[in-house]
């Protein structure tokens, strides 16, 4: 008879492969995980605790600190809760710019995910590859915002500029040529023997368990749910566009690439759709308490100047209310929870962070399978700790 | 699902649960007691409301009873979403939904850490966001922005004590 002892193992919060802070405590039988213990915090910021004291603009940039992978998304998710609260609506071309910039954005997220997890998994070719085309997407945020990963280009009420006509050039460009290299990404991967050996049958979660674990977004998707909150609550114009919800069958890491691969495409074709068809237009809306007064109103018309003044020092009231706001963020449901007390700043803003729920389930994955799979499962969720953490 | 029946069999099913109903912009909320909170969750869960979506905790001080804790719950057959109030005063506990919704784990963790709201029957109700022996609940209305220790100088043998 011999006594079976466990090791306990922490991995992380400084591993590469847990793609941020995240720590997982593992109590080991061998290589086997008998158990698995998610610590998470090491990124809390409190920015929850911070928007109660800022303005509803001020809290804009913060918003994009949260997944900052696919920043844009987040901006939507927040603007769009805020207008809702106004009862106000972008007009058409911020709608359809507003997607734009959300779809480079999952393209963006799903880069570093693609490049990070192959690399997780031993695949070294195919971050050179993601993070070449990721850089082309940074530099029409560069264009278009003036900043490469956090461009809090959408704002309340609009967009804060309109498009260049060079950013629109690159996204025409960069439409055209994705295609190829996506295939390119697939030829590395997709039938690779090495790449399904270690994926296929890993980390599998069904579609009740998934559900009930608050699993959304592509890990969802991977396990057979066709849940995309584009499609159940379309929001900023989605419902225009014709894209499909790719889902998987069986729910492991192989799936949720799968998933996540289809939606690469999906997204292209958004975007292409949506700069073929950009409406003309004004690209804010014409409440004028959210934008800023032009500096010629502001030297002829003093209630501009007061305007100016008060937008600036104080912010923009929104009236009072509670509602839940979602969008489709890279990870999965993204949801601002906001209480609006009728003041300059929200009483109660809650995030509702999809990667929090998503690194919830990972004692549930985790155990049963081996240490090196903890890797491959880990990088298959995309989680992003500065969305968990907050 | 259609919410109206839902509402209609949830307070056959529970009478006199639903103290209060609202609006959330589209999204349909009912306020129900602490006592009878348990029940009608299951029973929600047997309608079909198979994802809890989030656990929204919010300070309303100076109301009395003080705290809200905010259910989001939603149907993946048709997308149908439902809020779920209760209302607490300080030092009361909620009975835990982890057992019916394996997302409540972390979700009611993270209100309990932040706001001090406790949750009985909970398997593992720590905190989490903030480290273990953490004084105060930082989203209270009365807990300061700047922490709790702002004004005092740093030291490094008061730090020592949290590792």
């Amino acid at each position: 008879m011999s006594e079976s002892k466990t090791v306990t193992l922490n991995m992380g919060p400084h591993h590469p492969a847990t793609h941020g802070v995240l720590r997982v405590v593992l109590e080991l039988d061998g290589e086997t995980i008998v158990n698995a213990t998610p610590v998470i915090g090491y990124l809390h910021r409190g920015i929850e605790k911070i928007c109660e004291s800022r303005t509803y603009q001020q809290i804009l940039p913060l918003t994009d600190r949260l997944d900052y992978s696919a920043a844009s998304a987040n901006n939507l998710g927040y603007c769009l809760a805020v207008e809702k609260l106004m009862g106000i609506e972008a007009p058409k071309r911020a709608q359809y710019l507003r997607v734009i910039m959300a779809e480079l954005a999952r393209i963006m997220g799903h880069h570093l995910w693609l490049g990070t997890h192959a690399l997780d998994i031993g695949a070294m070719t195919v971050i050179f590859y993601a993070f070449r085309d990721r850089e082309m997407i940074m530099a029409m945020n560069e264009e278009i915002s003036g900043y490469r990963l956090t461009p809090s280009f959408i704002r309340i009420g609009g967009l804060a500029y309109d498009a260049t006509d060079d950013f629109i050039q690159k996204v025409r460009k960069f439409v055209q040529w994705f295609p190829k290299a996506l295939e390119g990404y697939h030829q590395l991967l997709t039938d690779n023997k090495i790449w399904t050996t270690r994926t296929m049958n890993i980390g599998k979660i069904s579609a009740a368990e998934a559900i009930n674990h608050g699993l959304t977004g592509p890990s969802l998707r991977g396990s057979g749910v066709a849940y995309d909150v584009r499609k159940a609550f379309p929001y900023s114009s989605y419902e225009d566009f014709d894209f499909k919800v790719p889902i998987g069958e069986t729910g492991d890491v192989y799936d949720r690439y799968l998933v996540r691969m289809e939606e690469f495409k999906q997204s292209i074709g958004i975007i292409g759709q949506a700069i073929e068809n950009l409406p003309s237009g004004p690209v804010f809306t014409d409440n004028p308490w959210l934008a800023n007064p032009s500096l010629e109103e502001v030297q002829s018309d003093i209630s501009a100047l007061i305007r100016r003044f008060m937008i600036n020092s104080k912010g923009t009231p929104v009236p009072g209310g509670e509602l839940y706001s979602a969008v489709e963020g890279a990870k999965g449901e993204l949801g601002f929870y906001l209480v609006g007390d009728g003041s300059e700043h929200p009483y109660r803003l809650k995030i509702r962070s999809s990667c929090f729920y998503l690194a919830s389930a990972l004692p549930r994955l985790l155990v049963g399978h081996m240490v090196a799979d903890a890797i491959a499962i880990i990088g298959s969720l995309d989680v992003v700790l500065g969305e968990i953490d907050r | 699902m259609e919410i109206e029946k839902t509402l209609s069999a949830l307070s056959k099913e529970c009478p006199d649960s639903i103290l209060k109903r609202a609006d959330r912009h589209g999204m349909p909320e009912i306020t129900v007691g602490a006592d009878s909170f348990l029940k009608v969750m299951e029973t929600l869960r047997g309608f079909g409301f198979d994802m809890l979506t989030d656990v929204v905790g919010i300070d309303r001080m100076p109301r009395m009873p003080r705290f809200d804790v905010v259910y989001l719950l939603m149907s993946m057959e048709d997308f149908c979403r439902l809020a779920i109030t209760v209302e607490l005063v300080e030092g009361q506990d909620v009975p835990s939904v982890s057992g019916i919704w394996n997302s409540a784990n972390w979700g009611e963790r993270e209100v309990f850490d932040l706001l001090g709201i406790g949750f009985s029957g909970h398997p593992d109700l720590r905190r989490i966001l903030m480290w273990e022996n953490f004084e105060g609940h930082p989203l209270r209305k009365d807990f300061p922005l700047e922490g709790k220790d702002f004004d005092k100088p740093f030291d490094t043998e008061t730090i020592k004590d949290y590792f």
